[in-house]
């Protein structure tokens, strides 16, 4: 048991324990803030990966944008004036046993293919520059594309939720 | 059972891609499991979010121990981009439809059903 | 004459009564007088054509036959038969010249008499019409060359029997008496006409010549003597019924029930003289056994008959029984081989016999004639025990019915002697040739007993005393039209008109007309041939004239004792012999045997049959009704339950799987989500085991 495993344990964990609390909560702020957590857990994760930049971006933008937003959403899109929002599931029981299957078959493939993969040699080094370049060059279209996306997403968003709309 | 136990237990201690890989699996069907349980539909897209983070270990633990260099990482950095603009535009129409129903259940939103 | 002409004139006076028929049945009530005249004039026309034709045939052409044929029908094959050839025709030879001459001569004086005694008549117009339907039916019986329209003529003179016998059918008595004629008459008829076929079957033809030249030519129907015997004995099972002879006799007294004109007509002269003509006619096909079997077949009839009329006490009932008798005379005749004798026997007897109705008709029409007069509804004009003592009284008809009883009897001077003469010496010859005594014996006790019982008539008739004075006084004699007739008659019984030799007609017009014919049989079943009979018959022919006349004479003499000199008293014998009495009275107990047995085994039979119908095959009939309902009830079940469910579960099962399948589609994204995860789970876990 090595530190690397101890500290990977630990955020496992989080991001588990996190992910549960967000999926079987019964109050929206308990499941919003779960969330939170989830998304610190799976960046410790990134880095552990020795995913620096993307830890972080995974931080600036899902906590910082996605959460946000799925927070601004939740306060507007709910008339209740206190924290305590309920809401109810849907047809459970299949989706649990459905769940449990899926997670076991993914789980059961995973073991019994990579099973074995060792560990690379790998020299710590950032990844920011090497990102940026592969953005630049090999993934090129991808990046403008993305972008046009962001653009399009951007308009179509601030389109969509103006006021002025007559239903 | 014994045995099983003594596997088990020897197998936790070398985290490995499998471990990254199993977490990954594990967070997925959450995420699956929220998305299609949820009635609210914010909770629907937290569901969602699981699910694409899911993803994104998925492709970073390849991209650290299968052999993919760093294009697990551009990958994952395309998923992060274009689950924010769809969040924004999902949260949209999320609003849009509250304006509309006056409520989030989206059980209660179906008027396209038969 | 030629031969054409006298053909045809033959045929016309066929041909003339079925016209005066055809007209009166259709527009007799609309004619004068309704239309007697016209049937009567035509019936004389005929019988001068008739003795037109005899005399000149006779004279002319006495060996010759004339003949007229033409093919009814030639169907060339048909089909499981072969070829179908009828050829029918008519011929006249000297048989049947003279017997036309009696039909015709019988017919016009029984229409004169219709004229007057049926005056008053219901059914004036009808009467007449049947009875020259009769006519033309009898006609033709004689003048046929066939066996085909010998059978016509046979059946229709059946028809105008029970046509004639139930003309006052208001009686119950008389449609009785019509039917029981008409139905002995047909179990005869069935006899005669298997006897035909047989003959067709040999021959393929009807034609009596054609016939006869096939026996002649040894072709034997079925290639058997005994054959050739049934046949002729069925033929003659046509003449049993028609001449009334032992056991078909018992329609004859019924028979009285109708017209007495109508009696002398058919039961006396002519139609029950066809059964004796037909065997004249097929005499040839006749073996000795079936003339021996005929020769029996008429003595035992003669002999019954003859006790039975001794007894009775209705005037027509004695002469029907008479008629019997003297029928079985003329067929014992012709069995034993007396061909001309009892041929002769035949013309003699439609001579007195009718002679004897008319007389009888006339009696009671003047009795009738008194009672209607007196508002008298009860005394039976017909019971000869109401008579009595009307010699005085109606003179002609006494002296004509004394001269029909004389020629019955037997009596010398008479036509009567002279045939029954003829026909005793042959019985004596047929005992002489085959031993068959009883012939003989039989013959001559009945010419005494018809000697009594006919002078029995005559004396209570119009002998002796009348019971009621009054009505004696009032009683005249008949008027012209119905004695003239009479007289008629009684002139033809003389015996000049048939031999100019008293004592035997051998040497008179008929014996030389009428030659007994070769019999084509095969020589070893045919009777002695006609050389060898004359020459038995010649020897005979004293000693049957001997005690004939001694027979005779002991029955005239016995009627007169017990009748008229009341020497012996008919009560105190009849007392004393009270079972015999009785049993001749009841005719032997004929009627009452045929009708306990054959009637009443048809009823039997018939209650059967209706048992068998109305159980089983009506039983079948409901049954299959039942079954079909039966059937149709589990069909339609069936189709109710079974076919609708059917179709209805297919209903259902869509509907259910509809409703089953309606639940997937529950329009909402998220349960779609689970099932396509769901499909990708089957999916890579199928792929994984397989």
């Amino acid at each position: 048991m090595q530190l690397f495993d101890i500290v990977f344990y630990a955020f496992a964990l989080i991001t588990i324990v996190s992910g549960f609390v967000v999926v079987f909560s019964r109050n929206i702020i308990y499941s919003a803030f779960s969330l939170l957590f989830t998304f610190f857990g799976v960046a410790g994760l990134y880095v552990l990966l020795h995913a620096d930049f993307l830890a972080v971006t995974q931080v600036l933008i899902y906590v910082g944008g996605i959460l946000v937003l799925l927070l601004f959403g939740i306060m507007l899109t709910n008339r209740a004036v206190n924290v305590e929002i309920k809401t109810g599931t849907l047809h459970a029981v299949p989706a649990l046993i459905l769940a449990a299957v899926v997670a076991g078959t993914l789980s059961g493939l995973f073991y019994s293919t990579w099973s074995d993969e060792g560990t690379p040699a790998s020299t710590l080094q950032t990844t920011t520059r090497t990102l940026g370049e592969l953005l630049m060059t090999s993934y090129l279209l991808p990046f403008e594309v993305a972008s046009v996306v962001l653009l399009v997403a951007l308009i179509g968003a601030a389109w969509t939720s103006r006021r002025s709309r007559k239903i | 059972m014994d045995v099983f136990l003594k596997g088990f237990f020897s197998w936790l201690p070398n985290v490995q891609l499998v471990h990254f890989l199993i977490v990954s699996a594990i967070l997925f069907s959450l995420g699956m499991y929220g998305i299609v349980t949820r009635k609210n539909a914010i909770l629907v897209l937290m569901g969602l979010e699981l699910v694409l983070n899911a993803a994104n270990i998925n492709f970073i633990a390849f991209s650290r121990y299968g052999g993919l260099n760093l294009d697990g990482q551009v990958a994952a950095i395309f998923v992060i981009i274009l689950a924010a603009a769809e969040a924004a535009i999902a949260l949209a129409i999320v609003l849009n439809i509250y304006h509309r129903f006056q409520t989030v259940n989206i059980d209660e939103v179906s008027n396209l059903k038969e | 004459m030629s031969h054409d002409l006298l053909i045809q004139l033959s045929i016309a006076t066929l041909l003339l009564p079925l016209l005066g028929f055809a007209l009166l049945i259709f527009f007799g009530k609309r004619l004068p007088r309704q239309g007697d005249w016209l049937e009567t004039g035509s019936i004389s026309i005929s019988l001068v054509f008739a003795l037109i034709v005899m005399v000149q045939k006779l004279t002319l052409y006495p060996d010759q036959t004339l003949t007229l044929n033409f093919t009814w029908v030639d169907f060339q094959n048909v089909p499981g038969i072969g070829p179908l050839k009828i050829v029918l025709g008519f011929s006249v030879d000297n048989l049947a010249a003279i017997m036309t001459a009696v039909v015709a001569l019988v017919s016009t004086a029984v229409h004169f008499f219709s004229i007057g005694y049926m005056h008053d008549d219901v059914r004036y117009s009808r009467y007449f019409a049947f009875l020259g339907f009769f006519s033309f039916s009898m006609l033709m019986i004689v003048l046929a060359d066939n066996l085909f329209l010998l059978y016509v003529g046979w059946e229709l003179v059946g028809i105008s029997s029970y046509l004639l016998i139930g003309h006052w059918y208001e009686r119950k008595s008389a449609s009785d008496a019509a039917i029981k004629a008409f139905v002995v008459n047909r179990i005869g008829d069935v006899g005669f006409f298997i006897g035909i076929n047989i003959l067709y079957a040999t021959f393929h033809t009807f034609g009596l010549k054609e016939i006869f030249e096939g026996i002649h030519s040894g072709t034997l129907p079925y290639g058997s003597e005994g054959w050739l015997t049934a046949a002729g004995v069925l033929i003659f099972c046509g003449a049993v019924g028609k001449s009334a002879q032992f056991p078909l006799h018992v329609w004859l007294p019924d028979a009285m029930e109708g017209p007495t004109p109508v009696s002398a007509l058919i039961h006396a002269a002519t139609m029950v003289a066809a059964g004796v003509y037909l065997l004249a006619r097929t005499f040839p096909v006749m073996t000795a056994e079936a003339l021996t079997i005929i020769a029996y077949v008429g003595a035992i009839t003669a002999f019954i008959s003859a006790t039975i009329a001794i007894a009775q006490n209705d005037i027509k009932k004695v002469l029907a029984y008479s008629t019997i008798s003297q029928l079985g005379y003329m067929v014992m005749a012709l069995g034993v081989g007396a061909y001309t004798a009892g041929f002769f026997h035949l013309v003699t007897h439609a001579m007195f016999k009718a002679g004897l109705f008319l007389g009888s008709g006339s009696v009671i029409y003047a009795l009738h004639q008194v009672l209607h007069h007196q508002g008298d509804h009860q005394t039976d004009a017909q019971d000869i025990r109401n008579m009595g003592g009307l010699k005085a009284k109606m003179p002609v008809t006494f002296w004509t019915f004394l001269m029909y009883t004389l020629a019955i009897s037997g009596m010398p001077l008479t036509s009567g002697f002279l045939s029954k003469d003829e026909i005793l010496a042959g019985t004596l010859a047929f005992n002489g040739l085959t031993g068959h005594v009883f012939i003989p014996i039989v013959g001559f006790l009945v010419a005494g007993l018809t000697a009594f019982y006919m002078f029995r008539l005559v004396i209570l008739t119009f002998l002796g005393e009348h019971k009621d004075a009054h009505r004696l006084e009032h009683i005249h004699e008949s008027p012209l039209v119905l004695t003239v007739p009479l007289i008629v008659l009684a002139a033809l019984c003389f015996f000049v008109f048939f031999s100019f030799n008293p004592f035997s007609a051998a040497s008179g017009w008929v014996a030389h007309a009428i030659v007994r014919p070769e019999s084509v049989v095969p020589v070893s079943v045919a009777a002695s041939t006609a050389e060898t009979f004359e020459e038995a018959l010649h020897h005979a022919h004293i000693p049957a004239m001997l005690m004939s006349l001694l027979a005779a004479g002991l029955g005239i003499v016995a009627a007169f004792s017990v009748y008229y000199w009341k020497k012996i008293s008919a009560d105190a014998v009849a007392a004393r012999l009270r079972f015999v009495h009785v049993f001749l009275l009841n005719k032997w107990g004929f009627d009452d045997l045929y009708n306990n047995v054959v009637v009443g085994g048809t009823h039997v039979f018939t209650a059967v049959l209706r048992w068998f119908d109305d159980t089983i095959v009506d039983g079948l009939v409901n049954g299959s009704g039942s079954v079909t309902k039966l059937t149709s009830f589990v069909s339609g079940r069936f189709d109710a339950q079974a076919v609708d469910g059917l179709v209805n579960l297919t209903a259902y099962v869509s509907g259910a799987s509809g409703l089953i399948l309606r639940k997937f589609q529950t329009g909402k994204v998220q349960t779609y989500i689970v099932f396509a995860v769901m499909g990708v789970m089957i999916f890579y876990f199928v792929f994984r085991l397989f």
